[in-house]
This record gives structure tokens, C-alpha cells and sequence, in this order.
């Protein structure tokens, strides 16, 4: 068990590592830098002055190396300007650079560290909020944090209780509606539901005004009105699918020869499903959950841009939209890091919950 | 010109009617789901001829009654079309006018399904398909749009107006709105969904919208099954290195959150840098290799006959595939006169990432799928006779996988169709005026509040298209595993 946890969390590394390049040799692509020097120095400079924006920021440099200063194994850059002799370099913030170098080795309080990239917490800073990265995606994830938890609330236990009435009894009526709703749901992605949702509880036109139609408001207060349709449109397309999987693992488990035997003594049918059944019924589900979590970030991608809620999707939006390198790259991180870490723990989960896999 | 009402005329008797038809549909259900709860199923009883009877009791009522009320709703939506059909313009209202419009669509479906369900003992999984409820209400929602699209892109036969074009005044007004200037009653004196923010035709533009998703899904969806086809096989047969290594690419790519990887790969700075096409060189590289290695593999004893089919289909498919690589104001472009067509930018690297983005699923798949089967014996046999490793692969085990991957193909056009909705909705890619349903929910969400409808039909469209390539989906399933 040990070594399977220790291989699974190597590799896990090992894909954040490729990961995390591929994100940063996809955001300082060329075009995105002379787009970032023409934002911070003005939309009218010449290409030369690109060029030497470029390399007075330190933005010339092989990729490689640069990707090693921003995760902190590479020592930062420094560079002394050949005309003015004004020292700068990715460790040194704003002030050091003006009072030089020199002054700074004089001065031991002021000497900069040698690694300053995001494995010592320094994420760089927003270009377009104009504040530290880590102070926007900790807020943001709070936000979407809070998002999160209640569609979970809503999402599990609507989608388990959907899948184990329905496949108790593979093939009567009840199966047969409950699974129709189940692949409406899967077959409704959140930009449609959401439309429609807001079209219908919100809308002036059809004249039920019993939601909000922004959830701007529930950054700081959520209340039922300006929660409920962001966290029903999040929890309704994850929940046929999660469904979907508990029916079918139930159907199985339900044609198992002790589900036979416990029928056969004389169980009651609500008994055998409660008992017998259900634990069993549970463990394909819940890696299942897990591993919605990617997919949950889409939704919730959509879901904060239509309903104005200014969490982790909505920052990915604003950060992408605007060529906001740094703050794209501290969104990037965060996200492919939830997502293998779901999936360590579903994998590690599964093979806790089953042991058939757990003693092999 | 007076504006359309909903249901004109024939809605101020049918509209009761219909109200009381869904409601008892909507009681049978319910009474019939309760009755399966509660009450015991039918008694079987032996005859002394040894034949069986099945002894009715409230349950059989029950569920005799959700028949008939099932049957009373289909009944009044017939009258429905009927009407619209029959009856002048205008008298139906705008779902008169709309039927009215969709006239060849209907022709197509009637024939489609007259002819299946005649020869349904002939035609194999398809026809069998015919035999699930289920299955024929997927497949109806699915042949509907693709004949719209067809009827719409090819023959410019449904739309009343110009996508594209505004009719000034018209601007967000509601559904049935009559165009200024036209005096007679005929298609195309209303709008029959209402004006956008631009003052463009709803209707128009839906069903413009289902021809972009019609081009795109299915064809990007065949492409990723080249893809995790021609990858998933070996790795799944030989397994080791050349599996740990090809897996360990595919887990990379599906733990990029979708929308992480759209902002990434589908920005105007990305296009200009040349990524996407030369993504765009290696993926639609692989149907080439597939179709090659396929012919090869099985005619390679054979080596007349595999010239003569391999050497014609290779060079048309090359060359289809020069002209889809060569791209103006791209860094690739070479084919000069010679290039066939040209797909305009954006749709390629929509097109690109798609495919991008669905073929490691496809490779996990069919990997799982080939572990599994190689361990039969007709594979065994195969591989006794001596048969080359392709072979194997190709023509034992991807036919005898192909319940699952078909279920799966139609899953995926429709994941496909909400990827594409997704881009449109962020507004990446596509145009912003294109009529595609994304872009077209994208553009009416600012004032969903206020004008519903701009946002509400192309999601309503989108939402039945998906959810009809899943009913068809769950019914090729079902279908399947009666065998």
C-alpha cells in the first residue's frame, strides 16, 4: 500500500512538473510578451523598445531557464543596464533596484534572496489587479470555495439517492423516468441550464422573480435567493452523470448471488437495499465524485462568468482575457494541482474502500 | 401586418386541450411510478393448456392508462404539426409558420423512418435501434437536426431571413414581430423567434447555428477516434514502455481543466505563432496512417490488389490532407493552386483543439477495450496463423470492440457539440457574428432578464440536439446488449 501511495504521488509530481511548463511556454509565447510590454509601457512603442522593455525585464531568455527562475530552483536573475548602470533583476522589488545593487550588498537588511520563484511563495503580481498573485487566487478560491461546498451539498446526495432508486429495480418504470432526468441533466451543459434558468426565475418576461439573477451579491452574504441558481445550474449537469454510475453499480450489485440469498431468507426488499446492498452500491460512485472535480472547474468557469461571481473561474477568465501572465500562471497552478490531487486521493480512496485491490 | 401569436387561431381551442393532455400524461405517470412502488406486479396464471395468462390488476390499469394518455399527447402535438401545415399562414401562429418552414425536414424524417422501420430485420444494429423507444425519440432528435443543417447549408431552404443581416427596428423585440415593409402574409413577413441585440433573425440564426455543429462535431469526433485508435490499440496489445509512455501523455493532457487549455490554445497570439497548425499537421496526419495501415495490414499478401487500393486512396487522402494543412496567412502554406479549400481560421483551431482534447479519452478507452479482448481466442488463433501484429489489432480486435466505441462515438459528438458551445460561449475561436449556438448564447446573455429569447433558443436548440445523440446513445446500448 505504502509503495503504491509513494509511486502514485511521484508521478503525480512528475505531471505537475510538464504541466506547469507546458502552461508557461504556452503564456510567454512571443506575441503574449510584446502584447505584456506594449500594456506596461505604452500601446505605441516601436519594436526596438519592445525588445529592450523585453530585455530589461529579463524576458529574453531561453524558456527553460526562465521556467526554472519562476518555480524557484534557478537562482533569479540580475542585470546592471549598460547606459545607467541601474541595477534590476526578478528578486529585487522596485526599491532595491533604485538604490542599486551596491548599496544592497552594503546593507544586509536589503540583500534580496537568491531563489524568489513560487516553491518560496513569491507568485509574482497581477498586471491587471495590480496586486500580489497569491492575495487573488486565495481569495477567489475562498469564493469558489464556498461555491463548491454547497453544490456538493446539493450534488451527492440528490445524485446517489437518484442512481440507488433507480437501479434497485433495473427496468421498471421508476428506472426508466429516473434515468431519462439523469441523461436530461448530463445532456444540459451549465451555459444552457443557467440560460434557462435565469430566463425563467429571473426574467421580467415570465414575470417569476423568485431568484437573483446575479450572484455578485453572495461574494459577501449568500442567501438563498442569490445562491440557489448558481449552485443548482454547478449541481445539476454533475449530477446525471454521478447518477448515471450509481445506477449501474447498484443494477450490478443488486444481481450479486448474497443479494439472492438475503431475498431468499426472507429479508425485506427495503432491508436488502439499505443493508446489503448499499455500502457495496458506493464505491464505484465515489471515485467517480472525485474525479468530477475537473470537470467541476469547467463548471464553475461558466457558471461565475454568467452569474458574476468573482471567484477561481472568474479570475481565470479576467486573467486570460487580459494577458495577465502572472496571475494566468498562479490560476493554472492552483488548478492542475486540485485536479491531481483529487485524483491521488480517488485512486488511493479506491483502493482503501476495495479490497480486493487494496490486498493485491 | 398584426404580430403572430404563439398558437394563432387554431391555439384558441388546442391550447386547452393540450394543457389538459399533458397534465393527465403528467398524473398517469406519476400514478404509474407509485403503482410500481407499491402494488404487486400482474400474477401469472397457468392455463391447463400449459400456456400462461397474465391476470390484470390495478397495477395493468395503471400502466394501461399511462399508454393512452401518452398516446393522447402525441395525438394533440400531431394536430399541432398538422395544423401548421394545413392551415394559411398566420392562423397557426409561429409554431404554424415554423412547422410550416421545417416542411422538408419533416418530408426527410417521415421517409427515414417509413423506410428503417420497413427493412429494420436487415439492417443490423441500426434497425434493432427501431425496437427502443428510447432509442427511435435519440434518433429522431438527432436526424432532425442533421436535416435541418443540410437543408439550411446546402439548399438554403429553412431560414426566413439573412443570418447576418438587421432589419432595423427590430432590435430585441419578441417573438412574431412582423418585418416593416412586408404587406403580404407569406414566410418571411415575421420574425418568427423575435429580433437579437443586433436586430438580426433568431429563428434565422438557429438554424444556421445547427449547420456549424453539424460540419464540426461529427467530423472533429471522427478525428479523435483516428487518433485514439491508431494509438490506443498498440498500446493496449503490446503494452509496457510504448503504454507507459503513451498513458503518462494522455493522463497529461486530461488533467488540463478544459477551459484552461481553450484559453491557452484557441487566443489570436497562439494562432499567430503557428501552434495550431502545426498541431494541426501532426493529428490529421493520423487517419492517413490509420486508413494506410488498415488496407496494408489486410491485403499485404495480396500485393496487386493492395496497390490498387491503397494508391488511389492514399493520394486522394494526401492530397485532402495538403489542402486542410496548407492554410492562407498561416505559417504553412505551400500547396499554391493546387490547394482544394481553405477552412477558415478560427474553425481550424476550434476544429484543432477539439480533437485535442478528445482523443486521450478515446485512447483510454480503446486501450481498456484491447486489454481486454487480446486475451481471446480468436486471437490467439490469429496470432497462431501467423498474422501480422496490425492485423491482429486492426481487423480481430477493433470489430469486436465496436459495440462500446459506437455507444461512445454518439456520446461523444454530443460532448462535442458542448465543447463547441463552450468556445462560442467565451467568445474564443469563432467570429462574434457567427450564428453558432455558443457565440449566439454568448451574445444574448447581457440582457437575459430583460429579452429571454435571443439567449433561450439557441439553448433550447443545443439542449435537444445533445440530449437526443444521449437517448440514441442509451439505446444503441441497450440494443447492443441484448446479443
Amino acid at each position: 500500500m505504502l509503495r503504491f501511495v509513494v509511486s502514485r504521488v511521484v508521478m503525480m509530481a512528475v505531471t505537475a512538473l510538464c504541466l506547469t511548463f507546458i502552461v508557461f511556454a504556452l503564456t510567454n509565447l512571443p506575441p503574449n510578451l510584446e502584447k505584456l510590454a506594449k500594456f506596461e509601457a505604452g500601446s505605441r512603442i516601436s519594436d526596438e523598445e519592445v525588445a529592450s522593455w523585453l530585455a530589461r525585464n529579463g524576458y529574453d531568455r531561453p524558456t527553460l531557464l526562465r521556467y526554472g527562475e519562476w518555480l524557484g530552483v534557478l537562482p533569479g536573475w540580475t542585470r546592471a543596464d549598460p547606459d545607467t548602470g541601474e541595477v534590476t533583476g526578478r528578486c529585487l522589488s522596485r526599491e532595491q533596484s533604485a538604490a542599486g545593487a551596491a548599496e544592497a550588498e552594503a546593507d544586509g537588511a536589503l540583500r534580496p534572496p537568491r531563489f524568489c520563484g513560487i516553491l518560496q511563495g513569491d507568485w509574482g503580481e497581477s498586471t491587471v489587479f495590480k496586486v500580489p498573485v497569491l492575495d487573488v487566487v486565495g481569495r477567489s478560491l475562498a469564493l469558489t470555495g464556498k461555491l463548491m461546498f454547497w453544490v456538493m451539498v446539493v450534488m451527492v446526495p440528490g445524485a446517489l439517492l437518484l442512481g440507488v432508486l433507480a437501479g434497485m429495480r433495473e427496468g421498471s418504470r421508476l428506472d426508466r423516468g429516473l434515468s431519462t432526468v439523469s441523461i436530461a441533466t448530463t445532456a444540459t451543459p451549465e451555459y444552457v441550464s443557467g440560460v434557462v434558468f435565469i430566463a425563467i426565475f429571473t426574467s421580467s418576461a415570465v414575470g417569476l422573480r423568485w431568484f437573483n439573477g446575479s450572484a455578485t451579491s453572495a461574494m459577501d452574504d449568500a442567501t438563498f435567493q442569490n445562491f440557489t441558481l448558481p449552485v443548482l445550474t454547478i449541481a445539476l449537469y454533475g449530477m446525471g452523470y454521478i447518477a448515471r454510475m450509481t445506477r449501474a453499480s447498484m443494477t450490478e450489485v443488486m444481481t450479486a448471488q448474497y443479494i439472492r440469498t438475503a431475498r431468499l431468507k426472507g429479508v425485506s426488499f427495503p432491508q436488502v437495499v439499505l443493508r446489503h446492498a448499499l455500502r457495496n452500491a458506493l464505491i464505484a460512485p465515489f471515485t467517480v465524485i472525485m474525479l468530477q472535480f475537473p470537470w467541476l472547474l469547467n463548471g464553475v468557469v461558466i457558471v461565475e462568468a454568467l452569474f458574476n461571481y468573482k471567484g477561481f473561474g472568474w479570475t481565470l477568465v479576467e486573467a486570460a482575457g487580459n494577458n495577465d501572465i502572472e496571475l494566468l500562471l498562479g490560476v493554472s497552478v492552483v488548478s492542475v494541482i486540485v485536479v491531481l490531487v483529487t485524483q491521488l486521493i480517488s485512486d488511493i480512496g479506491y483502493a482503501y474502500l476495495n479490497p480486493r485491490i487494496r490486498l493485491s | 401586418m398584426d404580430p403572430l401569436t404563439w398558437t394563432g387561431a387554431l391555439g384558441d381551442w388546442l391550447d386547452p386541450v393540450l394543457a389538459v393532455a399533458a397534465a393527465l400524461f403528467g398524473v398517469a405517470a406519476l400514478a404509474s411510478v407509485l403503482a410500481g412502488l407499491v402494488l404487486p406486479a400482474p400474477a401469472l396464471a397457468v392455463n391447463p393448456d400449459g400456456t400462461l395468462a397474465v391476470r390484470r390488476n390495478l397495477r395493468s390499469w395503471v400502466d394501461a392508462g399511462l399508454r393512452g394518455a401518452f398516446a393522447f399527447l402525441i395525438l394533440v402535438v400531431l394536430l399541432y404539426l398538422a395544423g401548421g401545415l394545413l392551415l394559411p399562414y398566420g392562423d397557426a401562429g409561429i409554431v404554424g409558420a415554423m412547422v410550416r418552414r421545417f416542411l422538408p425536414v419533416w418530408i426527410a424524417l417521415a421517409l427515414t423512418f417509413a423506410l428503417s422501420i420497413r427493412f429494420k430485420r436487415r439492417l443490423g444494429l441500426y434497425g434493432k435501434l427501431f425496437d427502443s423507444t428510447v432509442g427511435m425519440v435519440g434518433f429522431g432528435l438527432v436526424m432532425f437536426w442533421v436535416f435541418t443543417a443540410l437543408f439550411v447549408g446546402l439548399f438554403d431552404l429553412i431560414a426566413t431571413h439573412d443570418p447576418l443581416a438587421a432589419v432595423s427596428g427590430l432590435k430585441n423585440k419578441p417573438p412574431g414581430v412582423p418585418v416593416p415593409g412586408a404587406d403580404l402574409p407569406a414566410p418571411g413577413a415575421h420574425y418568427l423567434l423575435g429580433g437579437d441585440n443586433l436586430a438580426r433573425d433568431v429563428f434565422s440564426r438557429m438554424v444556421h447555428g445547427s449547420w456549424i455543429v453539424v460540419q464540426i462535431a461529427p467530423l472533429a469526433t471522427v478525428f479523435s477516434f483516428m487518433v485514439g485508435i491508431t494509438l490506443g490499440l498498440p498500446a493496449g496489445y503490446h503494452g509496457g514502455r510504448l503504454d507507459a509512455v503513451l498513458s503518462f501523455l494522455s493522463n497529461l493532457i486530461l488533467a488540463f481543466p478544459v477551459i484552461l487549455l481553450f484559453y491557452l490554445l484557441v487566443t489570436p497570439e497562439i494562432a499567430e505563432t503557428g501552434i495550431p497548425s502545426y498541431m494541426a499537421v501532426g493529428l490529421f496526419l493520423f487517419p492517413i496512417l490509420f486508413v494506410g495501415v488498415l488496407l496494408w495490414s489486410r491485403y499485404r499478401t495480396d500485393p496487386r490488389r493492395a496497390a490498387t487500393l491503397m494508391v488511389p486512396t492514399l493520394l486522394v487522402l494526401t492530397w485532402l490532407y495538403l489542402s486542410l494543412v496548407s492554410q492562407a496567412e498561416t505559417p504553412i502554406r505551400f500547396m499554391g493552386p493546387l490547394d482544394l479549400f481553405d477552412v477558415p481560421g478560427g474553425i481550424l483551431v476550434v476544429f484543432v483543439s477539439v480533437v485535442f482534447v478528445n482523443s486521450p479519452t478515446v485512447f483510454r478507452i480503446v486501450r481498456g477495450l484491447t486489454m481486454d479482448i487480446k486475451t481471446r481466442d480468436y486471437v490467439a488463433a490469429a496470432q497462431t496463423r501467423g498474422e501480422s501484429t496490425w492485423y491482429v489489432m486492426l481487423w480481430e480486435i477493433l470489430p469486436n470492440a465496436r459495440g462500446p466505441l459506437i455507444v461512445d462515438f454518439c456520446l461523444r459528438i454530443g460532448y462535442t457539440t458542448i465543447l463547441l458551445g463552450t468556445l462560442g460561449f467565451f467568445g474564443l475561436g469563432l467570429p462574434p457574428d457567427s450564428p453558432d449556438w455558443g457565440s449566439t448564447i454568448n451574445s444574448g446573455r447581457q440582457l437575459l432578464s430583460v429579452f429571454p429569447h435571443p439567449a433561450l433558443v439557441p439553448a433550447i436548440a443545443l439542449l435537444s440536439l445533445v440530449l437526443g445523440l444521449n437517448l440514441l446513445a442509451d439505446g444503441l446500448r441497450e440494443e447492443s446488449l441484448k446479443d
